[in-house]
């Protein structure tokens, strides 16, 4: 039972991690610009096929520096040159260009890395097992992912309360109207909160591609998921997308570890339910099958309850 | 989200005496369209071709009463879509077991009492709120639906989904609804019904406070209506037709599976009405016919058809954000004023240029993809039966060519069509228009 | 005497009776699979089978010319439908299929109720890759033929080659939840129960299918049953991850799987570096020492850039040919009859047939396990340097298993 419990936190806090990675670009974007960005993980994906042609030339560690700063760039060229014409017409073209720009990233991905999964490695120098709890091994790869993850968290935070461009990406936030009469170029800021938010997403790509499979199809895999952490978090809030992710994490982790079903629940008190009834499969379904879903259980009862999200700062 | 309808002329002009009949001539030419077109399209794919178009004008347009009038973007539309669906076949084999004698030009009716009831009982959590959080509540709503297709197998049929058998029930006039000629003609039927009545609803003291609703939902409580309130009746109403646009879908393909509740298909109807225009009536109808026409031809002219499905997209977003219907709207005090026909000359001249850029970025992206994802399939292809090989300069900077010297010529054109809709605007302003 | 002319419209009316009677028949073929999106890999892979061996079929007989043509059904049940229509518009009245029962059972019904409907322009349908067992018994149809062994096929075969190995004790079952992965649990618990009653069976675990991106969790899972091999049914992402999670995690079991050398398998597994630890079970490899395919395989793999992936794909093709000789007809309805009662020598050597209670094919059946080359295989997987060691074969009537199917059968 500890082993458990032990184990599957491990996992979870790491896969966590992971979509904190991932999440914290797409909150900065969403809470600054109101955009819903569909695309993000598609740059992310971009940030993993960057990544991995990087590395082939010289190596997975010039690469975990210059295809984020790459991604970065086409995002805020995306920005500058796309979204920004956009925005004038409201939100919703806004994200339907977001989700039109997902299309043709995957497709051109496609066209030049193909559509099956590419070899991309990890980094030699981390390519043994940190420790062995229970006889399960934890490779070194994926503590390194935590520290990253933890880093980056740290300097967003930072950044975002300690330095005068947080601030004013703060204030503009809440008051851009204000902000931009103060004399700060609010376009501007928008233009690098999205290269930096987009480039966080490829810092994920090239991080998470050697662990999982690198792949034209991967952001289908990750991107609703994503939402989900940024709107349970809360708009707004960095901290609150840091706390969404690890509850995230560990509940896909703990509902897999857990094969109890409602039938095994109810019969405990002797209450049972037939085989050939109508409820029958929802009754013997375990938590284990329904644990992929479980975040969007989550998000439905949060969106009811607590419509800002948990520590949000904006009402959607 | 009412930035884009705002410019929406939904009531039109107050019609004139005769105006009463003009508006019907409208719907008596629609009558007419769908009498006539399958003989024109008679082939079994045109047809299956318009029987998928119907259902999805039915679906797009149950869509846009969400989008369009009420100013709610919503994700999972496709739930009351499948769910009608599902409950339909379900229906069907029912009947079919019992021997019960309804015919199948009734079943519609069972999607929709389905997709009705859904939207009340979803719609009751989903529209507390408005904006950002519905959309989000879609979302979570639709992955909830897709998913437990997978768990509960006895309704939803698992992969295989359910199948049924649409001429076993009870005949009407002799058909039996087998041929796919029949099946149209019902589809067509039903949805020149739907079409009828969401116009109608439109033309209501419902169909204005949504609109309101849209606008500006603290004034419109000013007025003394709750927009919650408003929204909740919205909801279970789109929800009917979107539950009869996928009973139609049952009866076309027989076979209903999980793919119909799911996100992709939610996309596809977002799609359409976006494509069409949400600001007007005729918007979504467009935006169907168009995308199931793409959807279904597209695939077998070109293997990257989702690229092309995203540019389209992104260029109706960045240049076009009112839909082809927002475009034709443009035009229409010209034509009332009778000066329409002024533009023609100025709009050949700038759709040439258009043309040859279009078609020298399409000729440059077909060959990257050849060269760079299809090397194996050998460096021969064919682009308008004109074969070329991609490992060649030449036919790279013909592309390169066509499509910018197309962008330069065509931006060349743009003070000469300005100055026909300057022209053109003076004269209708003249007649009395307001442009 | 004869003049010139006399004499040249004799040599004429001599070389005219020379000339072969009938012109090659053609015959289309339509192929319905995904060709674009995320499945598109493995449609294009098929349709290049197909289009190879249509080539290789003309070049070897000259009474039928075949021709193929692609349709993107985008993995979707509907659009199948409608490229089904599409085909038979275009007069096609042979269609082939394989990614997707649900796609299969869409089709096998559509294809049943035009037939119904439009008696003198029916069509036939050919499975080679939809792998659920329904689909020749309870949905069982007179115009659909599975070239594929079905799931049950493949886990007979499978647990005939498991009973003779000793060092299996604890066996875990994770598969997708749904049908084709419920369909391996059943039959596996089945027919264990049956030939190995002291092996435990110390998990049993569906996954949400295409749905997991961290496979940790399930290998924490196993490595806590203590199970010494692990039978699954997933492919692609799913079989992936879970290799993947299985290497990072040091789990030590054999794999037994169904897909573990589809399109990409092999590429992660000797990421991996599990040498033989992973077996598949399928109709044929390209390391068996057979004369004929191994010529074929090796003719293939430099014009279309993959190896054999379908051998039952070359079975498909030439029962096809030989019913439409037998037949001596291009019309469905007379070479059916012929297709149902087919025997001829698999792709690999040994004897296959078609069954006629439920037109299901059999075919030997070969275990393989992954590793570095050795001996005598010539052929490595995906330029990996690895590739399929054969290491049990079953014959086809080791793999029959019995049905339920109550064919409706044309008068």
């Amino acid at each position: 039972m500890l082993e458990l419990v032990i184990v599957s936190t491990l996992n979870g806090v790491l896969y966590g991690m992971l979509l904190f990675l991932m999440a914290s670009g797409l909150t900065l974007i969403f809470s600054m610009m109101g955009v819903l960005n569909f695309a993000h993980a598609s740059f992310y994906m971009l940030g993993a096929f960057f990544g991995y042609q990087i590395s082939q030339w010289a190596g997975f560690w010039v690469a975990l520096v210059l295809a984020p700063l790459l991604v970065g760039g086409i995002g805020a060229l995306v920005e500058r040159f796309a979204l920004r014409n956009v925005h004038r017409h409201g939100h919703v073209p806004e994200l339907l260009f977001t989700f039109g720009l997902a299309y043709v990233i995957e497709e051109v991905a496609q066209m030049v890395w193909g559509k099956l999964p590419v070899d991309f490695r990890a980094p030699a120098a981390l390519d043994f097992s940190a420790f062995t709890i229970f006889s399960t091994n934890y490779p070194a790869y994926k503590m390194f992912m935590l520290f990253t993850a933890i880093c980056i968290f740290a300097a967003l935070l930072a950044v975002l309360t300690r330095t005068r461009t947080g601030l004013i990406i703060q204030a503009a936030l809440t008051h851009p109207d204000m902000v931009a009469m103060l004399g700060h170029n609010v376009p501007r800021v928008f233009m690098l909160v999205f290269g930096v938010g987009t480039g966080l997403a490829a810092i994920a790509g090239v991080i998470a591609g050697p662990a999982l499979v690198t792949q034209a199809s991967m952001a289908g895999l990750l991107g609703p998921i994503l939402f989900v952490v940024v709107v349970i978090g809360g708009l707004g809030s960095l901290a609150g997308a840091f706390i969404a992710s690890l509850l995230i994490g560990l509940v896909q982790t703990f509902g897999v570890a857990l094969n109890v079903s409602l039938a095994d629940l109810f019969g405990a008190f002797g209450i049972t339910v037939g085989p050939g009834s109508a409820l029958s499969e929802i009754w013997t379904v375990t938590i284990a099958q329904i644990a992929p879903i479980l975040p969007y259980l989550l998000l439905v009862l949060v969106l009811i309850f607590r419509p800002t999200g948990l520590l949000g700062t904006r009402d959607t | 989200m009412s930035e884009v309808a705002k410019s929406a002329d939904w009531t039109g002009p107050v019609p004139a005496a005769g105006g009463a009949l003009r508006g019907y001539a409208v719907w008596i030419a629609a009558a007419l369209a769908f009498l006539v077109v399958p003989y024109v399209f008679s082939s079994g794919a045109g047809l299956t071709m318009l029987s998928l178009m119907g259902i999805m004008i039915v679906f797009t347009l149950s869509y846009n009463m969400l989008l369009g009038q009420t100013g709610m973007l919503s994700f999972g539309h496709a739930v009351y879509y499948g769910l009608g669906a599902f409950f339909a076949v379900h229906a069907m084999n029912a009947v079919t077991r019992a021997g019960l004698p309804v015919p199948v030009i009734a079943i519609p009716l069972v999607g929709g009492l389905a997709g009705l009831v859904f939207g009340i009982i979803f719609g009751s959590v989903s529209t507390r709120r408005g904006g950002t959080a519905f959309a989000m509540i879609s979302l979570g709503l639709a992955e909830l639906v897709a998913s437990s297709a997978n768990i509960l197998r006895g309704f939803f049929g698992g992969e295989e989904g359910i199948t049924t058998n649409r001429t076993k029930l009870l005949p009407v006039l002799g058909l039996n609804f087998g041929p796919q000629l029949q099946v149209y003609f019902l589809i067509a039927a039903w949805c020149l019904l739907c079409m009828i009545a969401m116009y109608a609803i439109t033309r209501t003291p419902l169909g204005r406070m949504c609109n309101a609703v849209r606008e500006n939902p603290e004034r419109a409580q000013f007025v003394g209506y709750n927009p919650q309130t408003v929204r909740f009746i919205a909801f279970p109403l789109s929800g009917f037709f979107a539950g009869i646009a996928g009973a139609l879908a049952a009866i076309n393909f027989e076979i209903v599976n999980s793919s119909y509740v799911g996100l992709g298909q939610s996309g596809v109807v977002l799609l359409a009405a976006y494509i069409g225009g949400v600001g007007y009536f005729v918007g979504p109808v467009i935006g169907a016919i168009i995308v199931t026409y793409l959807q279904v031809m597209l695939s077998d002219v070109t293997a990257i058809w989702q690229l092309y499905f995203g540019l389209l997209f992104i260029v109706i977003v960045m240049f076009a954000p009112n839909g082809i219907a927002g475009l034709l709207a443009m035009h229409q005090p010209l034509w009332r004023a009778g000066v329409l026909h002024r533009l023609v000359p100025a709009y050949l001249v700038g759709l040439a240029p258009l043309a040859v850029m279009t078609l020298g970025a399409i000729l440059a992206i077909e060959m990257a993809h050849r060269f760079a994802a299809r090397a194996s399939d050998g460096p021969d292809m064919a682009f308008l039966r004109i074969p070329l090989d991609v490992t060649r300069p030449l036919p790279w900077l013909v592309a390169a060519a066509m499509t910018i010297g197309g962008l330069l010529l065509f931006r060349r054109t743009w003070p000469y069509v300005a100055s026909a809709w300057n022209e053109a605007t003076i004269t209708a302003r003249g007649r009395g228009e307001h442009l | 005497m004869m003049n010139l002319r006399q004499a040249l419209i004799g040599a004429a009316s001599l070389i005219a009776l020379t000339v072969p009677a009938v012109a090659a028949e053609t015959v289309k073929i339509a192929f319905i699979d995904p060709l674009s999106g995320g499945a598109a890999s493995t449609g294009e892979n098929g349709l290049k089978h197909y289009q190879y061996l249509a080539e290789f079929l003309n070049g070897k007989q000259s009474d039928y010319k075949f021709e193929v043509t692609g349709y993107d059904n985008k993995v979707n049940p509907q659009e199948s439908l409608v490229a089904a229509q599409k085909a038979i518009d275009a007069g096609i009245r042979i269609i082939t299929q394989g990614n997707g029962s649900s796609v299969a059972a869409a089709l096998l019904d559509f294809v049943q109720k035009y037939n119904d409907r439009n008696p003198g322009k029916e069509i036939v349908y050919l499975n080679y890759a939809a792998v659920d067992p329904v689909l020749t018994n309870e949905k069982c149809s007179y115009w659909h033929f599975r070239y594929d062994a079905n799931s049950d096929i493949k886990m007979e075969a499978l647990t005939n080659f498991m009973k003779g190995r000793q060092n299996i004790k604890k066996v875990y079952l994770i598969n997708q939840d749904y049908s084709f992965g419920h369909a391996v649990r059943t039959a596996a618990r089945k027919m264990i129960g049956e030939k190995r009653p002291d092996i435990q069976i110390v998990g049993d675990e569906v996954t949400p299918l295409q749905k997991v991106t961290d496979f940790a969790p399930y290998i924490s899972k196993i490595k806590a049953s203590g199970a010494d091999s692990i039978i699954t049914g997933n492919w692609a992402q799913d079989w992936n991850l879970l290799i993947k999670a299985a290497a990072d995690a040091g789990l030590q079991a054999d794999f037994y799987t169904y897909y573990a050398g589809g399109a990409g398998g092999p590429t992660v597994a000797k990421q991996t570096g599990l040498a033989d630890r992973i077996f598949q079970i399928t109709e044929g490899i390209a390391n068996i020492d057979h004369k004929e395919s191994r010529e074929f395989e090796k003719a293939f793999r430099p014009k279309v850039g993959s190896s054999v992936l379908y051998p039952r794909a070359v079975n498909e093709m030439n029962a096809l040919l030989k019913a439409l000789q037998e037949a001596k007809s291009t019309d469905p309805k007379k070479f059916a009859p012929k297709l149902e009662t087919t025997k001829m020598e698999a792709f690999n050597g040994g004897e296959a047939f078609m069954r006629a209670d439920d037109h299901q094919f059999f075919q030997p059946m070969y275990i393989s396990s992954f590793g570095p080359l050795s001996g005598d295989m010539p052929y490595d997987e995906e330029g990996t340097g690895w590739g399929w060691k054969l290491i049990g074969k079953v014959d086809a009537k080791d793999t029959v298993v019995p049905t339920t199917c109550k064919m409706n059968r044309p008068s």
